[in-house]
């Protein structure tokens, strides 16, 4: 199966990025396919370059980007989202990349599920 | 790359699909972001030419109701933007009716034309969607 | 359909409301805080209980445990790990997650 992910919301405040995080590491593990993670509305907030969680709990941003770098997958922030809550190229964390709505739309087309993850 | 279809290079492997999309209102507008920016992923969705429809349902009927007038919160009013969906070819707005009249309200309360269906009615034409997105 | 609700049936209206919209041959998992609508003696069980007698019903293991509710989930209501929700997510061809 190849999966696309939707995250709608941010690190730590809601548990989505978590669930949606171990969803794709259980689906990798099964041999299935990430298309593409896709984070909006407060998502965006999971691509910072400038997250400092205490060291004792889970990294999330960095285990985005650790389970990318392993899988090589497509971690996309809404521009538009990313734009209105301060997410840029310049703070925007290593493995991410920032682009359109179409690149979620493009997912629902082209994988064969659209699991959404958020409040 | 063009804006109009949100970064993306209509490609071979996209074009030619099409497959039934479900976008699912259930919040009111203006206390959250969600009705503002699922809005905003359907304006995209229209480039790329699929079978997209409109439910809404729970307190996502309270987005299309006429009379919004924002300026004293003095944040955009997006309700307008329903209005021009049909330009978009979008027409297949769906409004629960139980979630209506739980709210006291009625098709004349509405700012655009959509077709008024029961929960039994909303519950098939969920069951038969090949993408649904939720907000 | 695989029908996901991840809030309290206590704080939010979406447990009904998914509820009031699952068709025969769907499936409901029920995720993070919304592993509380399944635990035994409770309101909502009571309407899972009705519901599991067409729907089969699911609930994502490690978020029953890290809220300590482990003994208490409803008899009939399957637990899964996320490889489960995985498999769920393929098994069934739509996917509708209500927030």
């Amino acid at each position: 199966m190849k999966f696309g992910i939707l995250v709608n919301e941010g690190p730590y405040t809601h548990q989505a990025s978590d669930t949606a995080y171990q969803f794709a590491k259980a689906a990798l593990e099964k041999g299935h396919k990430i298309h593409r993670v896709f984070f909006y509305h407060d998502g965006v907030n999971n691509s910072t370059r400038l997250t400092e969680p205490p060291q004792d709990d889970r990294n999330i941003v960095q285990r985005w980007q650790k389970l990318a770098a392993d899988h090589k997958l497509d971690l996309v922030v809404c521009v538009a989202a990313a734009l209105r809550r301060g997410i840029k190229e310049e703070n925007l964390a290593e493995g991410f990349r920032i682009s359109g709505l179409g690149q979620l739309v493009e997912s629902g087309i082209q994988a064969d599920r659209l699991v959404t993850f958020g409040d | 790359m063009t804006e109009s279809t949100g970064g993306i290079d209509m490609d071979e492997e996209t074009s030619g699909v099409v497959k039934k999309f479900l976008y699912v209102n259930r919040k009111a507008p203006y206390g959250t972001i969600y009705a503002l920016e699922s809005l905003e992923v359907v304006l995209i969705a229209a480039a790329f030419d699929q079978d997209v429809s409109l439910a809404f349902l729970d307190d996502g009927v309270y987005q299309i109701v006429k009379g919004q007038h924002t300026k004293g919160i003095d944040v955009k009013n997006f309700s307008p933007t329903f209005r021009a969906l049909e330009g978009y070819d979008i027409e297949k707005l769906y409004v629960e009716k139980e979630s209506m009249e739980a709210r006291g309200l009625t098709e004349a309360d509405l700012l655009v034309e959509v077709k008024v269906i029961s929960t039994a009615e909303m519950t098939e034409l969920m069951a038969g969607q090949d993408v649904v997105m939720s907000f | 359909m695989l029908h996901t609700v991840n809030k309290s049936p206590y704080e939010r209206n979406t447990f009904d409301t998914c509820l009031a919209h699952v068709k025969k041959g769907s499936a409901i998992l029920l995720i993070e805080d919304g592993v509380y609508a399944a635990m035994k003696g409770t309101a909502p069980a009571k309407k899972l209980e009705q519901m599991m007698k067409t729907i089969p019903v699911y609930v994502l293991q490690p978020d029953v445990e890290a809220r300590g509710m482990q003994s208490r989930v409803l008899d009939g209501v399957k637990m899964v790990d996320y490889g489960g929700f995985v498999d769920l997510a393929a098994e069934y061809p739509t996917f509708q997650s209500w927030l």
